[in-house]
């Protein structure tokens, strides 16, 4: 059942040291939020999962949050490389992280295999791919009914997923309209599930009727933070910051640059700068 | 038109390869400059596909990323990354994926993961993102990059996405039905895989471009057609049209247009 809590709470009550953990997003709704308030409660040990380490992961390594990263893109999409996790990689620093790659694929089915229940998913994939040779986690299946080879990986089950959405109702159903992304299975996959949105309307009645909705009894914690998703999107509320993206490329080249514009920016910050944040991009 | 960069030629000769019946899973970066440039241009139906689920995208503005508001705002519809992984690459819609690359090898192989050893790269790329999948299942592949001997490279250090493999047979050897790169597009020359071995062989030389030039700029014995012919420069409309796009582009991801 969905609960209304600030996000300070919604966080503390649902990721642990330790955890598996998915804040999904793909450039739309990235909740960036939810991940400063994990890097302010300093949690430690995560598996974090996602198909596009972006600008949150890089922080969240950077950090020295994250002990694995479980991914199939780690870029800063259209800008370039994610420098604090090379710099994890090649440098060890802050600390070494083990990496598993997967491809987009095989990331997004994994997902619909976890929120299916299923202990895997098959599909046509990897052929000729390099990722087989250095990652013990693609395997194959032989169909049963064609002799077909095909790749088979474990499907995601994370701990907890963070999503950020447009609108949940009073009751703490979520709606989210965009490019959709991967929330919806990531969501339903995660034995636990926080959402941030942009704000709570009444109900949703009246809308179409095949909009994504997550149930309330499929979500643990709602947080309110209007902005929550910047510098990434929320669709219909504000746009892509781009200019932050292109930035960021430059604060994370440099490891003192990096950790001051953390300090000021969220160490000594809270959800409430978010609001601020989008008012330009309205 | 005579006043041309080789940058713009490279994009201006692969929005020229597609047309108006294709549908394209489009790449970001030089791709997506092509395709949008395609569409505006001599195939104002091609059907756009970014990743990100946006089917049928007409954008305004080049997008920084695969996934900017910008592609589902003009799109006929958006669906779930699954639903596009699965049903629309996986599932065979798909005529064209057009990619871009790090590293390329003569037979199309493409390294966009690290440069040095996996466990111990020299340089952490940022990974394949749909590239394994896109290489196997689209009809075919295109793919367009800036020359030079780093990128293209007598032997790849991962296998991102599988090409042509060894040449030859390679594909159908593994199992894979689809045709594979058949279209190589860099600012100097236009390629084509040899039926046979399945190398890259130059088929178009751009203007002004000389036979040395492309081989000071790639990392492996370049082979030459038969009869190589000179690309055609770049008329005015299709030259117009790329720069009015990406000067529309700077000015949207400088954050002065919203």
């Amino acid at each position: 059942m969905a609960e209304f809590l600030s996000l300070h709470d919604a966080v503390q009550r649902n990721l642990r040291d330790g955890d598996m953990v998915a804040f999904e997003g793909f450039t739309h709704l990235i909740p960036h939020a939810a991940a400063h308030e994990a890097i302010r409660q300093g949690i430690r040990d995560l598996t974090l999962l996602r198909m596009t380490p972006d600008i949150i992961y890089d922080q969240m390594i950077g950090m020295g949050l994250a002990r694995k990263v479980i991914f199939s893109y780690a870029g800063n999409p259209g800008v370039g490389l994610l420098r604090r996790m090379r710099d994890a990689i090649e440098h060890s620093y802050p600390r070494g992280i083990e990496t598993v790659e997967h491809s987009h694929s095989a990331m997004a089915q994994a997902y619909e295999a976890g929120a299916s229940g299923l202990p895997c998913a098959v599909f046509r994939g990897y052929k000729g791919a390099g990722l087989k040779e250095v990652n013990p986690d693609i395997k194959s299946v032989i169909c049963p009914f064609t002799g077909e080879e095909l790749a088979a990986i474990p499907s995601h089950r994370p701990d907890v997923t963070f999503i950020h959405a447009q609108k949940a109702s009073e009751k703490g159903d979520v709606l989210i309209e965009g490019i959709i992304g991967v929330q919806k299975e990531a969501a339903l996959a995660a034995k636990r599930v926080v959402v941030t949105v942009e704000e709570v309307v009444p109900s949703f009645k009246g809308l179409h009727p095949n909009l994504t909705i997550l149930p309330h009894w499929t979500i643990d914690a709602v947080a309110v933070v209007p902005g929550g998703a910047h510098p990434s999107y929320t669709y219909g509320y504000y746009a892509r910051d781009n200019a932050a993206y292109l930035e960021w490329d430059k604060i994370s080249a440099d490891r003192e640059a990096f950790s001051a514009w953390m300090e000021a920016n969220v160490l000594n910050a809270g959800p409430e700068v978010f609001v601020q944040r989008v008012e330009a991009l309205r | 038109m005579t006043n041309f960069t080789p940058t713009e030629m490279m994009t201006i000769a692969a929005a020229r390869a597609l047309s108006n019946d294709d549908v394209c899973f489009v790449g970001i970066g030089a791709p997506s400059a092509a395709c949008n440039v395609a569409r505006l241009t001599h195939a104002p139906d091609i059907t756009l596909i970014y990743e990100s689920g946006t089917i049928g995208t007409a954008p305004e503005v080049l997008p920084l990323s695969i996934g900017d508001g910008e592609l589902c705002e003009t799109a006929l519809c958006t669906v779930s990354v699954p639903e596009m992984f699965r049903y629309w690459l996986m599932g065979g819609r798909i005529s064209i994926g057009f990619l871009g690359a790090a590293q390329l090898d003569r037979f199309g192989n493409i390294n966009t993961t690290v440069i040095g050893d996996y466990t111990h790269p020299k340089v952490r790329l940022p990974g394949g993102g749909g590239a394994p999948e896109i290489a196997t299942s689209c009809g075919e592949i295109f793919i367009t990059l800036k020359q030079a001997p780093r990128s293209m490279v007598n032997t790849i250090d991962f296998f991102t996405s599988f090409g042509h493999g060894e040449g030859g047979d390679h594909r159908q050897r593994l199992g894979i039905s689809t045709k594979g790169p058949t279209l190589l597009i860099t600012d100097l020359a236009i390629w084509r895989p040899d039926p046979e071995s399945k190398e890259f062989t130059v088929r178009s030389l751009h203007k002004g471009v000389t036979r040395q030039q492309v081989q000071d700029n790639c990392g492996w014995p370049v082979r030459f057609a038969a009869s190589v012919e000179e690309t055609p420069e770049p008329t005015e409309l299709e030259l117009g049209t790329l720069r009015d796009l990406q000067a529309r582009t700077a000015a949207a991801h400088r954050g002065d247009a919203r």
